[in-house]
């Protein structure tokens, strides 16, 4: 065995749910495997997207998408494996070009389901301003896949330099472009067999190509995007203050948060902060350009509830803390797993 | 939901807060417990420790149906999942519960090939029986008075249909007697209870009227929203200060001065008391939800003819004390160091509702 793939973190023998959570174990999982073994600087930023050398700055990404069930209120995988991977880019700095997607389909798959999902690939791809230019299909036996799993890749090029997490600096302001939560809130009820069309409860899942040039074209400093997929908005601002001196304190009852989210989360036991946004826009940026730049998003079809919601502070380093509508005020963690529904 | 944002939002938290302190200033020191996990989780979630006055401290008790479930218990469904033709269907949060060996969990086995599949409801494993006649469904019943009803009404549908490969594992609870337990045992001290809201709207604010009667404690039965507490932390307080226990109902929009009647006849009907073995208070009689004979054939515990191995705790674990309101979280010395979420050593880390996870996440 190769000394590199030896760590000490995980201990673990096999790769449980856990692993995909987007939480603290799927952090164990890139830091102590993959990181170490394909050790280069592109990558050890672990931003959304990796910004490539070369003749103008390039931005690469890639995302997959096993999503269960694969129609959801708001959206379906294919529409999903566009706007993750456009995001990606987006949040990098980067002018969403060209895709690939790659299927694995299971055998007895419907074709009509094939080509619904596919058609929405195509449409989303038109809305991002992407061409999918190369791609890839593999069929496995019944009972080896879910259906169908998604991968894209997708290259952009580079149109704002962000400074990324290191320019984060205290008094510097949060901002979010929407409603959080609605995607995972969406595909839970929907999982449970609680949703239909006629819910006003639908996923958020957008491309943000859109909104991200909003950000970017206001007059103001942007130290760092980052869409709020996997484990939600609070995992995702605990990557913001990770080892660094500085903590974000955010104020509860400025979450924009629609009622049927909170509704929805009330019902399952989960918590909007840890459901997976898709088509929402996490910025920091320095406070006295915070008014403008949200204006701007405010301006954007899909930005119209943007909202500043904390404030980088130097309390507690590295933590994330949430002032609760009774003035309480406690500490917001990554996710640590999977959120499971809880007994009562 | 007019009046649920009231409730999420309080915008007069500032004059409960002020009125908890006056009458905490004539109290001195009190300890009010909570039996519900999902009063813990609410407690934690809207950061009241940060702002209640120092006089007034916050105890979590047994109120989490995972911390209170023996790890003998868990080795039992740990062992049913790797029999073949069996699938194991569970509430979410029992998934990650170590049993008596450290590590070893519902998810665990199932990423190494275990049958084991999360559920929101009891019917949700009904239906995944009926789909599946080739496989043996057994659905681990875990939780107090709340769940028992839903546990029953398909014990009763498996029945009525003859459905013959499903079955319950009952680990379900009845309060009462842990409370009685708690508060008899030698190192209670308790000044008063946050009584469970959703217990309490099946079995009716009544069932807690021995607090105050037999025992002299005061007890308010509480909703779960930030101004549903101070509400019933207040009326703690209040009665403290002025000596006066009773049992009082603040959750008034959920809870019946006696509870459901027909949820509390279907748990009668499928279910007996029985003894139960408690993480943390040990054998208490009556405390358990038993299988009637009649429906043994739905029993997992006779269907399979289980038997518990002897209870063992994880050496250092101090979940038992942390359960009966003796110990803070912090108190224990893997709080922390060895015990995390990520790799809980006892049931209090594990569950979203235990009061160790409550405490390292959030304080």
């Amino acid at each position: 065995m190769n000394d590199t793939f030896l760590d000490n973190t995980i201990s673990d023998d096999n790769i449980t749910l856990d692993y995909g959570s987007g939480g603290v174990k799927t952090s164990e999982l890139i830091e102590s495997i993959l990181l170490p073994a394909f050790d280069n600087q592109a990558l050890a930023r672990l931003g959304d997207g990796a910004v490539l050398d070369g003749n103008g700055k390039l931005v690469f990404s890639t995302d997959s998408f096993v999503v269960s069930p694969w129609r959801f209120p708001g959206g379906d995988i294919g529409r999903l494996s566009v706007c993750g991977t456009v995001n990606d880019l987006c949040m990098a700095g980067g002018l969403p070009r060209y895709l690939s997607v790659s299927f694995i389909l299971e055998e007895g798959f419907p074709f009509s389901d094939f080509r619904s999902i596919v058609s929405s690939i195509a449409e989303e791809a038109k809305t991002a301003g992407v061409t999918v230019v190369t791609g890839d299909t593999k069929v496995v036996e019944s009972g080896k896949g879910d259906g169908i799993y998604i991968n894209t890749a997708g290259i952009g090029f580079r149109r704002a330099a962000l400074p990324g997490q290191s320019a984060i600096q205290p008094g510097d302001a949060i901002l979010v472009s929407g409603s959080i939560g609605c995607h995972g809130a969406a595909v839970m009820m929907s999982r449970s067999g609680l949703l239909d069309d006629r819910s006003p409860l639908r996923s958020d899942c957008m491309p943000l190509h859109q909104i991200a040039a909003a950000a970017l074209d206001a007059a103001g400093t942007i130290r760092i995007l980052r869409d709020p997929t996997r484990g939600g908005v609070a995992t995702t601002l605990n990557e913001f203050t990770e080892g660094l001196p500085f903590s974000i304190e955010i104020d509860q009852s400025s979450l924009p948060i629609d009622p049927s989210v909170e509704a929805a989360c009330d019902m399952l036991g989960l918590d909007p902060l840890y459901c997976a946004c898709e088509g929402r826009m996490l910025a920091v940026c320095a406070p006295q350009d915070a008014e403008a730049i949200l204006e701007s998003i405010r301006r954007t079809p899909g930005g119209e509830n943007a909202a500043r919601i904390g404030t980088v502070t130097e309390e507690m380093p590295g933590k994330v803390l949430l002032r609760t509508p009774i003035g309480g005020r406690r500490i917001l963690p990554k996710l640590t797993g999977l959120q499971l529904p809880r007994i009562c | 939901m007019l009046c649920d944002s009231y409730f999420k939002n309080p915008r007069d938290a500032s004059l409960f807060l002020e009125k908890i302190r006056k009458y905490s200033d004539r109290t001195g020191p009190v300890r009010l417990m909570e039996i519900c996990g999902t009063h813990t989780m609410a407690i934690a979630r809207s950061g009241l420790k940060s702002i209640l006055p120092e006089n007034v401290q916050l105890l979590s008790g047994p109120g989490c149906p995972v911390c209170v479930t023996p790890s003998n218990m868990i080795d039992l469904a740990l062992d049913l999942s790797q029999k073949p033709g069996v699938l194991i269907a569970s509430y979410g949060d029992l998934l990650r519960v170590p049993g008596s060996l450290r590590g070893d969990s519902l998810m665990k086995r199932r990423a190494s090939g275990g049958n084991v599949q999360s559920v929101y409801s009891p019917a949700d494993a009904v239906q995944i029986a009926r789909e599946h006649p080739e496989m043996e469904i057994i659905f681990l019943g875990v939780g107090f008075e709340t769940t028992a009803p839903g546990t029953a009404a398909c014990i009763l549908e498996a029945a009525s249909e003859g459905l013959k490969n499903f079955s319950v594992l009952s680990l379900l609870k009845r309060t009462e007697p842990a409370i009685r337990a708690l508060i008899e045992a030698d190192d209670f001290s308790v000044s008063g209870f946050l009584c469970p809201g959703h217990v309490a709207a099946v079995i009716g604010a009544d069932a807690f009227s021995f607090l105050p009667e037999e025992y002299g404690l005061p007890g308010v039965v509480s909703g779960f929203e930030p101004a549903d507490l101070l509400c019933s932390v207040l009326e703690l307080t209040k009665m403290i200060a002025e000596n006066r226990p009773a049992l009082k109902n603040e959750y008034t929009r959920l809870v019946r001065q006696k509870g459901n009647p027909a949820a509390l006849a279907l748990t009668e009907k499928i279910f007996s008391s029985s003894p139960s073995d408690w993480r943390g208070l040990g054998h208490i009689e009556d405390s358990g939800y038993a299988i009637r004979p009649e429906y043994a054939q739905w029993d997992a515990a006779v269907k399979f003819s289980l038997n518990a191995g002897p209870e063992k705790e994880p050496p250092g674990c101090r979940c038992a004390q942390v359960i009966r309101g003796v110990l803070r979280p912090a108190d224990c010395s893997l709080f922390r160091t060895v015990c995390t979420p990520e790799n809980p050593a006892g049931p209090c880390m594990v569950s979203g509702e235990g009061a160790c996870a409550a405490a390292y996440q959030y304080e």
